[in-house]
């Protein structure tokens, strides 16, 4: 075999991994555009807002330094004590919970039966708003998240393999990738298990189904849009931790929003396994083109293909792989 | 009769307890729109109560008061001698009231299986962190509503398509599916919204047959909309007849059939 040959597969395994990555944000919206039908334009943010939090709690800033030393002229900064990741990460869900309830309790709540495009105006206005908050609460420098996953190349895979054929140096893939890889698997797996076998997650596909009838046999309608957006949040903090711990937490993490949405048109808005897939494929496809037929046309193609194929999955399949056909009667 | 609160037996054996539920004086308004106008009823313990009446009648407005879909303007509802604070709709389903919807409201993408454990889901306590540990109480408790909502499947016969995804079954089927959700739930008073609505003569008989085995098997009391009178005047205890939003009969079947205002409202007799 060729060393080419290895490469490819180098490449493929490279775009499965970052394809994960991209399902871990898309994951986010599937969970809110099921169970409400909003598309939640704040989801990149929340990934944003998730990773300032664990830095900021993990390292002992003070929040609000800015401001209460701007009002009261004194000099906070850090509390002068480190928090354990674990416990930070703890620390990190209690807030997005807390927020879950602050969006439901201040903007969802005052905007029922009100049209989708409504809803995506107010998830507009949300994103602007957490990104300023963030930044007022825990400063806007370029922070870097260390949750003590593993970082670079994984030697050991690369000497292992290297030498299978003439000039094949071995696979170089990245430890944090693959750590990502498999919290994101076990992540999808719990949820998929949680949404089918539990009480809480009948009742979440139910509301998603059918409000009224959710509401006739005995389910809140609040309570639900809590536990989604929790959930959301939850997620949201999985991915920003992982694009975090990556490429730094700094205001770009919020615009990995984008590169999930041409995952939600392959794989369709309300499909669990098809935010995965759809990850999958954009990843990997967009590897693979970089690869093979980028350097005949200047590169960089990574910026836009996902784009490309998503537009071309739109005109020929527009519910997505895995979405609910769509049927009107006429 | 109505007057009385005591209890008693019918022909068939069945014994009709006092009031669960006392409608009184309900007034229901949209806008300028008078759709229940000062109606007072009851439906009794273990009886089957059919509502009736033209189109437009305040039918469904008035079973939607009951479950709270609706709050009226006037009126106070009584629930088991205690006079009903406004509330939403999910927690008097809480408080034991189940309900069919007219056009069948359920679940689509789930199974047969998964729409009628939702049934369940105010009997289910388990907190979300004891789900998601899920050994232990919450799949103790998964298995114990399980094995209710197996035996609701048996009794309407529905074993085939305990698996299938509700979407896909006939019309029939459907309302059978939806009459067990509400049964899985075990209420204290089922609300049927036109049960029969769209069915051929040999579904409308087994819809006939499971509404009066539900009655009689497990005690429950039953409140229905219906527009096939022959069906009405077959399973029903007592039936209020009603007519632009007010009440215009109240009694046994027999009573109502020989009411004059109900006849007139039927037969398209001009109003005054």
């Amino acid at each position: 075999m060729s060393a080419n040959f290895f490469y490819t597969i180098e490449v493929i395994a490279n775009g499965l991994m970052t394809g994960v990555m991209y399902s871990l944000v898309a994951l986010g919206f599937v969970l809110i555009f099921k169970a409400s039908g909003v598309f939640n334009y704040a989801q990149g943010v929340m990934a944003l807002f998730a990773a300032m939090t664990l830095v900021g709690i993990q390292s002992g800033q003070v929040p609000f330094a800015h401001l209460i030393n701007v009002i009261f002229g004194t000099h906070l900064d850090k509390f002068g004590w480190e928090v354990p990741t674990f416990i930070a990460i703890i620390l990190a869900l209690l807030v997005m919970i807390g927020f879950a309830f602050i969006v439901e309790r201040y903007i969802l709540k005052h905007l029922v039966n009100q049209d989708p495009i409504i809803l995506f105006m107010a998830t507009i206005g949300l994103a602007y708003f957490m990104e300023g908050f963030g930044d007022l609460m825990w400063g806007s420098e370029i922070k870097k998240l260390d949750v003590g996953l593993p970082q670079g190349g994984n030697v050991w895979l690369e000497s292992a393999t290297a030498g299978w054929a003439d000039g094949f140096y071995g696979f170089y893939l990245d430890n944090l990738d693959m750590w990502a890889t498999a919290i994101a698997i076990v992540l999808v797996a719990s949820l998929i298990a949680f949404s089918n076998y539990t009480k809480t997650g009948r009742a979440l596909r139910a509301v998603a189904d059918d409000n009224q009838a959710a509401l006739s046999v005995g389910i809140s309608l609040r309570t639900i849009w809590v536990i989604v957006w929790s959930l959301a949040g939850f997620v949201a903090l999985v991915a920003g931790i992982m694009w975090g711990a990556k490429s730094g937490v700094q205001f770009s993490l919020s615009l990995i929003a984008l590169k999930a949405l041409p995952v939600l048109m392959l794989g369709g808005f309300t499909s669990i396994p098809g935010a995965i897939v759809g990850g999958m494929i954009i990843g990997v496809g967009e590897k693979l083109f970089e690869f093979a037929i980028g350097p005949y046309i200047g590169g960089a193609t990574e910026n836009w293909f996902a784009y490309v194929l998503a537009l071309l999955f739109l005109v020929f399949r527009p519910q997505g792989l895995f979405g609910e056909k769509i049927i009107e009667r006429v | 009769m109505n007057a009385t609160a005591e209890s008693y037996v019918t022909e068939d054996g069945r014994t009709i307890g006092a009031p669960v539920m006392e409608m009184k004086n309900i007034t229901l308004k949209f806008g300028g729109v008078t759709a229940i106008s000062n109606i007072s009823f009851d439906i009794r313990e273990g009886e089957i109560r059919a509502i009736i009446g033209p189109n437009g009648a305040g039918k469904s407005s008035m079973l939607n008061v009951i479950n709270g879909f609706y709050h009226p303007q006037e009126g106070e509802i009584w629930f088991h001698g205690e006079k009903r604070k406004p509330m939403k709709p999910y927690q008097i389903a809480q408080q034991g009231i189940a309900r069919t919807f007219q056009n069948i409201a359920l679940f689509k993408g789930m199974s047969t299986l998964d729409n009628i454990m939702t049934g369940r889901f105010t009997h289910m306590k388990t907190n979300m962190l004891m789900q998601a540990i899920w050994k232990g109480p919450a799949e103790r408790e998964e298995n114990l509503n399980r094995d209710i909502v197996e035996h609701v499947i048996d009794f309407l016969e529905i074993q085939a398509i305990r698996k299938t995804p509700v979407g896909r079954l006939p019309y029939g089927l459907q309302k059978r599916v939806e009459l067990g959700r509400a049964l899985a739930a075990q209420p204290k008073l089922l609300l049927l919204d036109e049960p029969m609505a769209g069915m051929n003569v040999e579904e409308k008989e087994d819809m006939s047959r499971f509404i009066l085995d539900v009655n009689d098997e497990f005690g429950t009391t039953i409140a229905l909309i219906e527009h096939d009178m022959g069906v009405v005047m077959d399973i029903s205890d007592r039936v209020v007849v009603l007519d632009y939003g007010k009440k215009i009969g109240d009694g046994t079947p027999d009573e109502v059939r020989n009411n004059q205002d109900v006849i007139d409202a039927y037969l398209g007799v001009a109003h005054d």
